[in-house]
């Protein structure tokens, strides 16, 4: 990855960090919900960066099993330490809106359990990726595969069962007024998530680099 | 001619002690009285116990969970760990970068 990307990608997500704050206060409040509903402009957002990291996985994952590519395979470690980071964020920002509106901080419903499910795949593959021994990266591509056939999945559940989450199909529909602080800070965490992605993903290299080093070292 | 009752023949240290302990036993009764008739007063007047829980409909105000600090501490969340995670990408590739030098170091000397 290039050195200078990293830089140039937290600037603009700083950038988009400063103003949000400002076009989410002055966002009108939701007519049921009230004041808590602001948590929406963090929380779907830190979901869709999640997402953008899993497909990143996903691809990466595939890209390395199907074709042997070790850039492939650091990238999708990269994705998933990202994805864990992210998933996180929604899993914690979801129950201190939840508690609020309805009335308990964790419900298992459809899109929760996914979630939760998705993010225990996600860590299912760091630990494999850290503990798994020789073989564990062709192991982990899989898995990362997998995580990515769940998104669609994910995305839908609040339409086919019946939870008490908000439809996803509210986004698209939604006025000026809350789209436009919504998709600013999905803008921004996208950001941050790629940002996040290149520092991790030249760890990975840093990494490879010393592993041949090493190798180099003992063959001598 | 002595009475049977002559309080005067009881010696004066005890009839003391008998009236301390009337005494006491009067102020016990009537605080036991005083408590017996508040509780009384306490206690619902022939309700019929419910079930269980009931649910309320209307929640008060005052016991409603205020919005704000739920809404900072999700904010808050958000940064502590995006800049938490920021901060061990920093700390493992400053620690990858230092043994990479002296690879490259021990590289450069053995080629020598």
């Amino acid at each position: 990855m290039n050195k200078r990307a990293f830089p140039a990608l937290i600037g603009l997500s700083l950038l988009f960090f400063g103003v949000a704050p400002i076009l989410i206060v002055r966002a009108p409040y939701e007519q049921e919900m009230g004041l808590i509903q602001k948590i929406f402009y963090f929380h779907f957002a830190s979901w869709m960066a999640m997402y953008l990291a899993i497909l990143v996985l996903g691809i990466s994952s595939a890209l390395f099993l199907f074709r042997r590519k070790p850039s492939a395979d650091r990238l999708a470690v990269a994705a998933a330490e990202a994805a864990v980071v992210f998933g996180l964020m929604g899993l914690v920002t979801g129950p201190l809106w939840a508690v609020k509106s309805w009335g308990v901080w964790w419900t298992w419903d459809a899109r929760t359990t996914m979630a939760m499910i998705l993010e225990l795949i996600l860590v299912a593959y760091l630990i494999l990726r850290a503990y798994g021994g020789p073989g564990s990266d062709r192991l982990a591509a899989g898995l990362g595969m997998f995580a990515m056939a769940n998104l669609p999945f994910l995305y839908v559940s609040t339409e086919i069962w019946r939870t008490i989450h908000p439809p996803t199909s509210v986004v698209p529909q939604l006025p000026v007024d809350f789209g436009l602080p919504l998709w600013w800070s999905v803008a921004g965490f996208i950001l941050l998530c790629l940002a996040l992605l290149t520092a991790r993903s030249r760890l990975e290299e840093e990494r490879a680099t010393l592993d041949r080093l090493y190798l180099a070292l003992e063959d001598e | 001619m002595q009475r049977l009752y002559d309080m005067s023949a009881v010696p004066r240290e005890r009839t003391t002690a008998v009236r301390r302990w009337a005494l006491i036993a009067l102020c016990v009764g009537c605080l036991g009285i005083l408590g017996a008739q508040t509780a009384d007063a306490a206690q619902p007047t022939q309700q019929s116990a419910p079930d269980g829980f009931v649910p309320m409909d209307d929640v008060p105000a005052e016991e409603q969970l205020p919005a704000a600090p739920l809404l900072a501490a999700a904010y808050i969340v958000v940064w502590v760990i995006a800049i938490g995670y920021l901060w061990t990408i920093w700390r493992r590739l400053g620690s990858v970068e230092k043994e990479l030098a002296d690879a490259m170091r021990r590289v450069d000397t053995d080629g020598a």
